[in-house]
């Protein structure tokens, strides 16, 4: 018995040395340009920088390093219909339901993706677009060309993107990207991701978030409509209101 | 100069939405029409939601009539129990239609109903007025045109639970009005209007009352209606833009003014014959979109719930 846990223990340990030995060896130090979008009345896009280092102990590998970068915002159910022609008019005919695509979604990497990524490290990690889009298909014939038609039309409108070539590395350890986030955000999270590959195997990676909110005016307004909707209402027909006499009134006293 | 709204989580150019309630405000100064019908579709070109694009306008609409009902008020030009009566049919009618459109949402179909509604509601009533300001046009100038007589027994008359209204000098059933706010508040949870472009007709031709107390009574129970709507549509949907709605006031009564100015140096014909011709192009623009194959075949819709 003691032997067979030794056995084991031992097994374990050799495991662990040989399977993940870059791990240890390589690390991504991260660095943004910022860490908060804050969403005001004027909000028209921001563009962030995402850079770092990679972090040895030992000498820099033969082997040249990848790195892979994406940005997340945060997933929501969708639902795609496709029009079809009934009675002579276009309607929504079928309708799929997506489980969760990301609401902004961006690919950044140093070379072509296939090149610097396996297809199973991929699987592992959901990196690419078409990976980020999660549905286990639901009631159409056809899942998969409503998933790629949602991919893309979210491309065409520059909400999922793929830059390859664009993250710029020196010395095989600074890296840098630039991702520009468009003027019509979804509050949350932005999961943001560093891969490092060689090989197209992920020897290292690191997470972290950029958080994106709705702030001053937008903040209050957007709050107080979902949670104090009565209030909210009753607000904006006061508002109306309001107005109306404003615009009568002041009409009156420029006619004399 | 853009603008982020809180609700459509869109951000638009805010001198885009100035200009469309600033053209929606001059139409409405000169012809003296709400401008919903409008209003809605210029929105849904402008990229908003049509979900908020519809409830917003409802806001927008209250302004804007609260605005004409005063001038209304002060010529004592409005039938406030005739008003009334419309109005119970409306809430009515608006609860109706907000239900009607909740459950197309969830069905993925409020989009092809709104429009259809906007094909065969701007159809009719612009082919109408197009055709009858035509015929007025060629009329020569200074000859009048036969008057109508103003019928005071048509069918309607004859059903029971009879009323009177003052103002209006009538003596008539309330089941009629009841039924022609209901007709009009269902339009207006679905639409996104007023209505005025059918209560006003509908007023004139079905109940037979006089011209002068028409608009005026109008207003005043599109103002409780909207506002009705906007109120479900903010507690149900949270679809109502305070921000977009601010811009779209601001435009529209400057508009207004200068849509008066314009209207006071045109003849009401040349004016009619213009309307009906806006009316028909937006019309038209939206029957395409539902005739053609679409570029694209597939839309992205957000989950219901």
């Amino acid at each position: 018995m003691m032997r067979l846990v030794a056995i084991c223990l031992a097994l374990l340990a050799a495991c662990s040395a040989a399977c993940s030995p870059a791990r240890a060896q390589e690390e991504v130090v991260l660095g943004l340009s910022q860490n908060r979008v804050q969403i005001t009345a004027n909000f028209d896009g921001s563009e962030i920088l995402i850079f770092g280092a990679v972090k040895r102990e030992s000498k820099i590998p033969e082997i040249p390093l990848d790195v892979i970068v994406t940005v997340a915002g945060p997933s929501r159910p969708v639902v795609v219909h496709r029009k079809d022609r009934v009675l002579g008019i276009w309607v929504n005919a079928e309708t799929s339901e997506i489980d969760s695509a990301p609401t902004f979604y961006t690919v950044a990497t140093t070379g072509p993706l296939n090149e610097v990524l396996s297809h199973t490290e991929d699987l592992r990690h959901s990196i690419t677009i078409r990976r980020a889009v999660r549905s286990v298909g639901s009631g159409v014939a056809d899942p998969g060309a409503f998933m790629r038609s949602l991919v893309r039309i979210r491309e065409e409108a520059g909400i999922y993107r793929l830059q390859e070539n664009e993250v710029e590395m020196d010395q095989q350890t600074l890296f840098r990207t630039r991702v520009a986030l468009p003027a019509n955000l979804t509050e949350g999270g932005y999961e943001t991701r560093v891969f490092l590959t060689r090989q197209g195997k992920v020897v290292a990676h690191f997470d972290t978030v950029i958080e994106v909110r709705k702030a001053g005016l937008e903040r209050w307004l957007y709050t107080m409509a979902n949670e104090k909707s009565a209030i909210y209402a009753v607000l904006s027909l006061i508002l109306a209101v309001a107005a109306g006499w404003g615009a009568s009134a002041g009409f009156r006293l420029l006619r004399g | 100069m853009q603008v982020y709204l809180p609700i459509a989580e869109v951000s638009v150019n805010l001198f885009a939405l100035l200009g469309i309630g600033g053209l929606v405000g001059v139409l409405s100064g000169m012809f003296g029409v709400g401008g919903g019908f409008l209003i809605t579709p210029l929105l849904f070109f402008a990229g908003i939601p049509p979900a908020v694009a519809v409830a917003t306008s409802a806001n927008q609409i209250v302004a804007s009539s609260f605005s004409g009902l005063l001038a209304h008020l002060r010529r004592k030009t409005v039938d406030i129990r005739m008003g009334l009566i419309l109005l119970i049919g409306g809430m009515i009618g608006s609860g109706g239609g907000i239900f009607v459109f909740n459950m197309l949402k969830a069905l993925g179909q409020v989009d092809l109903l709104v429009r259809l509604c906007y094909v065969v509601f701007l159809g009719i009533v612009g082919a109408l007025m197009f055709v009858e300001s035509v015929r007025a046009l060629r009329r020569k100038p200074g000859t009048p045109g036969k008057s109508r007589k103003r019928k005071h027994s048509t069918w309607v008359h004859t059903w029971p639970l009879k009323m009177r209204f003052r103002t209006s000098q009538l003596y008539i059933s309330v089941i009629p009005p009841i039924l022609v706010g209901l007709s009009v508040g269902v339009l207006a949870a679905i639409m996104g209007v007023g209505g005025g472009f059918i209560m006003v007709p509908a007023m004139i031709y079905l109940l037979g009352m006089p011209t002068k107390v028409v608009v005026g009574t109008s207003l005043f129970q599109i103002i409780f209606v909207t506002a009705f709507t906007t109120f479900l549509h903010a507690t149900t949907n949270h679809t109502v833009d305070l921000m977009l709605a601010l811009v779209l006031i601001v435009g529209g009564v400057i508009g207004a003014q200068i849509g008066t100015q314009i209207g006071l140096r045109m003849r009401a014909e040349q004016l009619r014959v213009l309307l009906a011709s806006l009316v028909l192009l937006v019309c038209g623009k939206l029957a395409l979109d539902l005739l053609l194959r679409p570029d694209e075949l597939y839309v992205i819709g957000t989950a219901a719930g």
